[in-house]
């Protein structure tokens, strides 16, 4: 990668919101790259299907990536593979420091880097992730055939992948620490007829055991404070999301859980950033919002970049007006 | 070279008894994040080709080693040294995690 171009826009993460951001910006001219760390489609790229997204009665999150991708591309969106580390800025322009110590110039740049899933932090947790401990059911659910697994979690996540890992498992104990799920009414009453799924309320994981992998949880109950165990030989988390904002630092305002604070138009506190997509703090992190927040920032930098160029054809014309 | 393919009956050869430090990723087909760090490890076998080994197992295949080697997760990748493992590394993960690991080996 010529580290010497200047970009006019830096997407640094390339899922939906990043992408969609990329499109508008593209499309208006502006010469547009896409840094990923992975792979294009973020956590659409492993949701097992989509059933909400409009346009598709059903589609399959690697069909529904695959196809923004090569929308993206078709484009003429550049992508570069690489983590970004750092991001910082002078008075001319942005850079992008990526892991490998190597740094791109933009004059705009969109972060929309999304979040990860977030750990239990109980103890056994990390020692046995990948023995047993999964974080993603279209990963590691065919290794659970005929097994007794637990699903951690209430929201439309942990709902929608116990349905999922149910065609593998012999039995699914779905560990929720309320009295109520969270999640949409369309995957609670799923999850409620389904036979295969008992779900254990009030209760949390205090502790994950086994031997080489996972054989054993320790459960509290959360209203009675009882504690007992759940054999299984898996556990998988679902309950909730960390943004991917570590690298920010104190560049841009966050909130107490790191997600980056924006206006209604994405902007972020500094000029020419912006953010989009699963990384702000927002009421609804979906798709669906994640392509609107990634059109509205596109659009913003387009508005930004007219802005900046006015305002330096007015100070070189104010130059030219001081020099005669 | 991209990183090659190692069946059961090639294991002893190309990964325990290899003169070279190996890396094995254990992948299948219906794996998104598997797919994700394909083309990385491709890269990496070019990068590192005659100092490091990198294959490329099919947990669906390759059955009796996936259990052997207790893979419950993938993508999973064991680096192994003189037949012996010493490190792992578990999820899709950015080129330079992999890459700082397999300094670590050389
Ligand atoms: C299991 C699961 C099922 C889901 N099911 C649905 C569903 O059915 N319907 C729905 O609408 N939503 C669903 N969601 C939510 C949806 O996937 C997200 O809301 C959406 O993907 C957010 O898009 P994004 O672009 O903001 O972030 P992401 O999709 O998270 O993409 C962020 C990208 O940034 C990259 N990145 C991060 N940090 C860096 C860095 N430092 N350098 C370079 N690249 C970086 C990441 O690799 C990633 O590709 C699901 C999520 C999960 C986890």
């Amino acid at each position: 990668m010529d580290t010497s171009k200047i970009w006019d826009v830096v997407v640094v993460g390339g899922g939906p919101a990043g992408m969609t951001a990329a499109i508008y910006t593209q499309r208006s001219l502006l010469e547009t790259l896409i840094v990923e760390q992975l792979m294009p489609g973020g956590n659409v790229a492993i949701t097992n299907k989509v059933e909400n997204y409009p346009g598709f009665n059903e589609i399959s999150g690697g069909e529904l990536s695959k196809r923004m991708e090569d929308q993206v591309k078709n484009l003429g969106v550049e992508f570069l593979s690489g983590q970004v580390e750092s991001i910082s800025q002078d008075e001319d322009l942005k850079y992008v420091t990526l892991s490998d110590g190597s740094y791109l110039q933009t004059k705009s740049i969109i972060l929309s880097t999304g979040a990860g899933w977030r750990n239990l932090g109980v103890p056994g947790e990390r020692k046995f992730t990948g023995r047993g401990v999964s974080y993603c059911g279209t990963c590691d659910g065919p290794f659970f055939k005929d097994k007794v697994i637990a699903v951690v979690g209430g929201g439309d996540t942990a709902l929608d992948e116990s349905l999922y890992l149910e065609r593998f498992a012999s039995k699914i104990f779905l560990i929720h620490r309320r009295d109520a799920f969270r999640g949409a009414k369309i995957f609670q009453d799923r999850v409620l007829k389904n036979p295969k799924i008992e779900v254990v309320w009030n209760s949390v994981v205090t502790e994950i055991q086994g031997d080489q992998i996972v054989n054993n949880l320790r459960l509290k109950n959360t209203k009675t404070g009882e504690e007992k165990d759940l054999p299984v030989e898996g556990v998988f988390i679902f309950i909730g999301q960390e943004p991917n904002t570590k690298f920010l630092k104190t560049f841009c305002d966050l909130d107490k859980y790191g997600y980056i604070i924006t206006d209604q138009e994405m902007h972020t506190r500094v000029d020419g950033i912006f953010a989009a997509g699963d990384v702000r703090k927002k009421n609804l992190y979906q798709i669906a919002t994640a392509v609107g927040d990634g059109a509205i920032a596109g659009y913003m930098i387009i508005k930004y970049l007219e802005e900046l160029k006015c305002k330096e054809e007015e100070k070189n014309e104010c130059n030219a007006d001081q020099n005669s | 070279m991209s990183a090659m393919q190692i069946k059961t009956a090639d294991f002893e050869s190309e990964v325990l008894k290899s003169e070279i430090p190996v890396i094995i990723d254990f992948w299948a087909e219906w794996c998104m994040p598997c797919k994700m760090i394909a083309p990385i490890l491709d890269e990496l076998s070019k990068e590192f080709e005659g100092k490091i080994k990198v294959g490329k197992l099919n947990v669906d295949q390759e059955r009796e080693l996936a259990i052997k080697y207790n893979i419950v997760s993938i993508p999973t990748i064991l680096f192994f040294k003189s037949g012996e493992i010493v490190d792992t590394l578990i999820g899709a993960v950015p080129k330079s995690n992999i890459k700082s690991k397999i300094e670590d080996l050389l």
